[in-house]
Parts: structure tokens; sequence; C-alpha cells
């Protein structure tokens, strides 16, 4: 009995063993949300992006560090000078993740797919450039041609986001060309990925990538959750954290933490310039006016805003696009300057003058607005209230409302019932095609004032040429020439009043090797294949 | 028992005496933001030091808590008029009124009431004054808080309709609005007194909750709850203690008005 007993006691202690074992070569981190989908052409939010990211193969990567594309599944790429048609030539002797190979049918099939207006694949509305199908042809097992019927601004570069899919294993999407697999989903709490046995790189010493076999991502939204088990060392990585958080880890762990600069992500504010918003048309006057938005612009103390709010993580913002997107910005663009005084002469030229303490308009009316912005976004209520005492040296009241997202969105996209907005906005992509939505004039999300007929303002019908010449031109010279001439008429007129650009702010564990943490999405597992597990054991006690 | 009554409502008594007129010393400016000083410890400036904005927390909590103090037991006198109106009158009046009135309270009861406030809150101007939108948070709270306390009114005057002062009462001529009061009013006091110390720490704390969403009292005006926000996360585990005196305020307050009714009163 005793030697039975003995034997049940190694068996456990063996299997508790190799699950240690597993564990140990296992990358761990925080999703925020569920993941909405595993079809990697219909990703739409955060988490299914970050699954895309690790487990699709695509024909060309953008590298996050250089911001230059690189080739993948395809060896080579080539853009016809129209713009309208792009070859690929496809490495050949590849096999997806349950062993079906790769082929050229596979690209035909997942771009089918992808243009598929029954599918209504959100990846793929950045390819539609004009009416008429979208053709991919095999020109032979390793050659493929998709022609658009328009010219696509940027073409290859969309090709970054799309995973291929097998045409021919039963699992679908399932089967992938990426570094890992989706081995298991429990709803709720936990994607579990495992190390695609097929996978086609390999590193300089001829190992096959990649080097981590397992990465487990548990879904969390409670940022304070992630931050305790992150110093406890029961994950690896944490891709976005606030300033607050940070700091707090860099005390306690400084080598833990990477500021990686400038980010793409803006905070912004910007005034209802609706025609038929409900508000007083003598407020609406005010909005419209340059000379009022120059004003508020310019007396907003943004490096207090970077101070107080992102404790020093964060840099003044200078325009529409932040210096981390390094080939579109426009390093012409000058900073806002704060000063108070030259505000209040431009609000002279528009007939406003401070009555005691009190800012009025020529009609006598006192400027008071309303900002509203999202409850329980500690930052943008910080930002708020640092706007509303800095316009309150002008005369200026500022009612800082703060509302749940559904109303503001409500708001600020259906009822236009607002004055002012401070909200953020996330980049994704650098290229200014990604954000056509935000600047021509006839589009839902022209935040400011959306869906004109024929354009309100001679300043955004010039808008609205220059993004669509960009869109139209082949050369990216020429395309980054009427870019900046949108960024300076964006900075002269100011219909959003850009404040800061967050820094990118991340922590990996210390056990976590060739980690490099970059200002692009993924900040810190951009280069995946290449992340080691090496010391862990050691840092977290096991 | 009665000097722990005593003492409670003594300190409550205190609280309130040290915020109301503490707040209006002009030294004492809770909006003023020092942006060089943010998050700084206690000094002879600043007393409890300076929030994330580097306004002074001591003036913060002064004016919150007599913000507090001055609203919520104002909210709570008009939820108990509500409660007397809906639950004594039609509890005494009995018939369709009484069966009316039930009907009335558990509606009221069964509707998610901070879904309500934020729906309410969402809907109100934007250009609502900070004191104007704390009036309105406590008004909402005062015209939603009824309900409970008119369900034990209206089964007290209920008790009391066959009760033989008011048969005799009635028999010498006794007129229905007499009858209300100068019978039944008078036997309804201490309920309505109860409840009426009960709901205000209640609505302290609906406040606090809501500011803690983001959605109680507008910036730059503090309130308890507000001040409360601090604590929400886990970077409030801190060294610094001062972060807590809110809360502190907050429990001395509403355990103070806990102690202070006697027991006799809250129960029935």
């Amino acid at each position: 009995m005793n030697r039975r007993l003995f034997l049940l006691l190694i068996c456990l202690a063996l299997v508790a063993f190799l699950n240690t074992a597993v564990c140990l070569d296992e990358l761990r981190f925080y999703l925020h949300s569920e993941p909405k989908t595993f079809n990697p052409l219909m990703v739409a939010d955060d988490s299914s992006d970050t699954i895309r990211y690790l487990t699709g193969g695509v024909l060309l990567r953008l590298n996050r560090d250089t911001q230059k594309l690189e080739p993948e599944l395809a060896s080579s790429w080539k853009v016809s000078k129209d713009g309208k048609t792009i070859t690929f030539i496809l490495r050949q002797g590849l096999y997806f993740s349950d062993g079906t190979p790769f082929t050229a049918q596979d690209v035909k099939y997942t771009m089918d797919q992808l243009m598929n207006p029954d599918l209504h694949a959100p990846t793929g509305d950045s390819f539609r450039s004009g009416n008429g199908k979208v053709e991919c042809t095999v020109l032979a097992p390793e050659k493929v041609a998709i022609t658009f019927p328009a010219p696509v601004a940027g073409l290859d570069r969309l090709f970054d986001q799309v995973a291929i899919i097998s045409s021919q294993s039963p699992k679908k999407e399932g089967a992938v060309l990426g570094p890992y697999y989706v081995s298991d989903y429990k709803p709720g709490s936990y994607v579990y990925l495992r190390k695609n046995p097929n996978y086609w790189k390999r590193d300089p010493s001829g190992q096959q990538l990649p080097y981590i076999n397992a990465v487990k991502l548990e879904i969390q939204s409670n940022r304070d959750i992630e931050l305790m088990k992150f110093s406890r060392g029961e994950i690896h990585l944490i891709n976005t954290m606030d300033a607050d958080y940070f700091d707090r880890l860099s005390t306690s762990s400084p080598a833990m933490v990477h500021d990686a600069g400038t980010s793409l992500d803006s905070e912004q504010m910007w005034f209802n310039q609706v025609s038929t918003a409900p508000i007083p048309p003598y407020k609406l006057q005010w909005f419209t006016s340059r000379n009022f938005r120059r004003a508020m612009s310019s007396a907003i103390n943004r490096d207090d805003l970077c101070k107080v709010v992102y404790n020093g993580h964060a840099q003044p913002a200078l325009g529409p696009v932040s210096p981390a997107n390094r080939f579109w910005f426009n390093s012409r663009l000058q900073a806002v300057r704060f000063d108070q005084q030259a505000a209040l002469q431009l609000l002279r030229q528009d007939g406003f003058q401070l009555s005691g303490n009190k800012l009025r308009d020529r009609d006598g009316h006192a400027v008071e607005f309303s900002i509203v912005t999202s409850a329980g976004n500690r930052a943008r209520e910080r930002m708020a209230t640092m706007v509303q005492q800095d316009l309150s040296a002008l005369g200026i009241t500022v009612n800082v409302v703060t509302l749940d997202f559904p109303s503001l969105l409500q708001r600020i996209t259906q009822d236009f019932n607002y004055e002012a907005v401070l909200l953020g906005l996330v980049n994704v992509e650098l290229d200014p095609n990604e954000v056509m939505n935000v600047w021509l004039s006839s589009s839902e999300t022209h935040q400011w004032n959306p869906r004109q007929k024929t354009p309100a303002t001679p300043w955004e019908a010039e808008i609205d040429r220059l993004m669509r010449a960009q869109a139209s031109a082949m050369d990216d010279s020429a395309r980054k020439k009427s870019f900046d001439r949108v960024q300076e008429i964006v900075a002269d007129q100011v219909p959003f009043i850009y404040l800061v650009n967050k820094n990118a702010l991340t922590a990996v564990s210390p056990s976590l090797e060739n980690a490099k943490p970059v200002v692009l999405r993924p900040q810190t597992y951009w280069n995946i294949e290449y992340l080691k597990l090496a010391v862990e054991r050691a840092s977290n006690g096991k | 028992m009665k000097r722990m009554r005593v003492a409670a409502a003594s300190l409550a008594c205190a609280l309130v005496f040290i915020s109301v007129t503490g707040s209006f010393v002009p030294r004492f400016d809770y909006s003023r933001q020092d942006r060089e000083h943010i998050n700084s410890g206690p000094s002879r400036g600043h007393w409890l030091g300076t929030d994330d904005l580097g306004r002074d927390r001591f003036a913060r909590l002064l004016h919150g808590t007599r913000i507090s103090i001055l609203l919520a037991p104002a909210a709570s006198a008009l939820s108990m008029l509500l409660a007397f109106g809906i639950g004594a009158i039609p509890g005494f009046a009995g018939g369709f009124a009484e069966r009316a009135a039930k009907t009335a309270i558990d509606l009221v009861l069964s509707i998610p009431w901070l879904f309500l406030l934020l729906m309410v809150r969402a809907t109100l101007p934007l250009n609502t004054s900070p004191a104007a939108s704390v009036t309105i948070t406590f008004l909402v709270l005062g015209l939603l808080g009824w309900a409970a306390p008119a369900r034990i009114l209206l089964a007290r005057a209920r008790s009391m309709r066959q009760a033989e002062f008011i048969i005799l009462a009635r028999s010498t001529g006794a007129a229905p609005f007499r009858l209300l009061s100068k019978h039944v009013m008078p036997n309804l006091r201490p309920i309505l007194l109860a409840q009426f110390w009960i709901s205000v720490p209640l609505f302290i704390l609906s406040e606090a909750n809501l500011s803690i969403l983001g959605l109680g009292v507008a910036e730059p005006l503090p309130s308890l709850g507000s001040l409360l926000r601090e604590l929400e996360t886990v970077l409030s585990l801190r060294a610094d203690i001062w972060r807590f005196v809110p809360l502190v305020m907050l429990v001395l307050l509403v355990s103070s008005l806990q102690i202070a009714v006697s027991e006799r009163e809250v129960s029935l």
C-alpha cells in the first residue's frame, strides 16, 4: 500500500514538474477585452488585432522599429506605375500550422474574401479605391498580381494588416502562417497560443522561430490587477500604461519600465461648428471664428498638461501628425506658444472685451461654454480642469461636464448637442489615407462639422482637394507635399486644438530577452519571434 | 448608550461647524492650481498637502464636507416630504389610494437607481454651473429616495387607521385634515425623524458613488465623493496617509449620524 502511495506521489510530482516546465516557456500578458473574432479579416478591436498579429502570416510586414516595409510571405513585390496593381513573388515550400501547403491560390482566396461585399471585412475598407472589382490573378505558382479599379496610395503598406488564410485547410482561419496558432480559448478567461510547428522563419543560426513555445493571453480589463500581477512576475509585459502607473512601477522596478518616446496617440479638443447644432447662434459664431479658436489654443498651457497630467511622459502636440510618424510629420510646424496676452489680442480683433473679470463678445454675451469629456478617464478630466483654469485667466467660464461614453458619442455624432469636447485619438496607421475620414468634409467623422454637402469654408475645400490629391498620387514625395500642406492649414485654422502626444509607456519583465519597446503598436511584442524567456526562474523565484 | 449618542452628536456638530465656517476663510481656496507642487505632502502652506492638480487638499476637504453636509439633509427633507405625501396619507386613507401608493412604491423601489441617475445626469443642460450641478444631483437623490421611507410610513399610518384614538376623534366629528395634522402626524414624527437621519448619510454615500463614477459634482467644486476618487486605484496604496483623510471624515460623519439616532427611533 505504502509503495503504491509512493508511486502515486512520484507521478503527481512528475506531472507538476512537467506542468511547471511548460509554464517556464510561456509568455503571459493581458488582453483588456474579449476578442470579438479570430477571423483575421474581420478584426475591428484591439484584442482581436493582438491575436491577428501573433498568429497571422502577412505578405509584407511593417518593421515597427525602422518604420520600413519588410518582405514576409512574399520575398519581393512591385507596385505598378499607375498604382493600380501590386505583384508579389511568394516564398515557396511554406506550410500552414495544420500542414496545408501555402500557395498563390491562398493569396487569391484571401483577397476574394477580403473584398467580398457580403462579408463586410473591416480590413478590406482600406483597399476600396473606386467602383469596380478587385482582381487577383495567379500568374505562376509563386507569382500573384492584384489589380484595383483605381489607384490606391500607399498600397503595399496596407498588406501589413492582411493575414493570409488557407483556401484548402478544413480549419479555415484556424490554420495560420504566423508564429503562433490559437490552441485554446476560454471565453472571459484566456486565449492560449502555441508555437506554429510549421513557421517558416529561422534565426541566423538556423534555429526555427519563435523561441517561446506558448503565449497565454489572459482577459483582464482591470489595470490595477495587471500592475500587481506584473509586479509579482505573473505576467511578462504591459503593452500600454498610464503615466501614474508607469511612475509607480519605475520607483520600485526602474529596469522594467520603458518610455519609448512620443507615440502616435494624441489628445485634442474641438468646438462644435455644425450650423444646425442646438446651441445659441452667438456661440456658433465664436466657434466658427478662426481667431477665437486660435486664441483658445494659445491660452492653454500645454507644457503644464504634459507635466501635471502625464508626469512629463508626453509632449505638447504640434498638429495632426505626431513626430513619431517620421515620414508624414511636417517638421516645419511651429509649437503653439502659451501666450494669454496674444490670445486676448486675437479675441479683441473679433470684438471681445474684458469687462471686469468677464470676457464678453461684441453683443455683450459673457463668454461661457462647456467642455464634455468621457467620465472615468482621469487624465482627460484633469486636462479639462486645467483648461478651465487657463481660460478663466481670460475671463472665460468653462463648465467641465463628464459623461458616460455612449451619451458622449450620441451628443458628438448624432445630436450635436455640445459646445466643446476633449477626447483622444488612437492612431494605429502611419499613412494619411487611414485618416481620410477625419479630413474629408463630407465624412461622418469630420468631427467638428461632419456630413457637409459642400465644404462650409474655403480652407475645408482646400483640405478636401489636397487629401484627394495625396490619395491619388503614386509618388510618396508628392503625397507628402500635399499632406504637409494639410497639416499647415490645420495648424492655421485650428479645427482641432491638439493638446498633447502621449509617450509610449510600457513595462517588460527582465526575464524577457530581446524586447525592444517602440512607439508603434504593438509596442512590446512587435518582434515576438525573437523574444526569449531566459532567466524567468530566477526572477519569479519559481 | 446615551453618552455615546451625545458624543456622536457633538462630533457631528463639530464637523459641521468646522467645515461650514472654515470654507468661508479666503485662505482656503479649493480651486487654485499650484502646478509646481502637485501631489505634495503636508506643509505649512498646505496642511494636508496638494492633490494631483496642485490644489490644497485641506481647502477641498472643508468645501467638500460643507457641500455634502448642507445638501444631504436638504435632499433628505425633500424625500421625507414626498414619503409623507405618497406613503402616510394614502396609508391612512386606505382603499384605492393605498393600493395605488403601494404599487407606486414597489415600482420606484424596483428601478435601478444608479442607471436612472446616470440617465438624468446625461440629460442635464451642459452649461450647468458646478454649484447648480451639485444641487441638481442632490435634488435628484431627494426625488428618488422617498420610496423606502414611504413604505414604512404607509404601514404605520395604516395601522393607525383603526386605532381607538382615531375612531374616537372621528366620532367627535374631526375632519380628515384635522385627523392628519393633529393625530396622525405627531404619531409619525419619530419615524420621519429617524428616516430623515438615516437618509442623510445614505445620500452622502450615493453622491460619493456617483462622483467615483465621475458623474457627481462638476469640477472644480469638491464633494466628499469626488475627494474619495483619489483612492479608487491601486496607486492609492502609498504611504501618504493624509490621502485617506476624506475617507476618515466620511466614516466619522456617517457613523456619528447613525449613532446619534436612537435605537428606539430606528426600530419599528
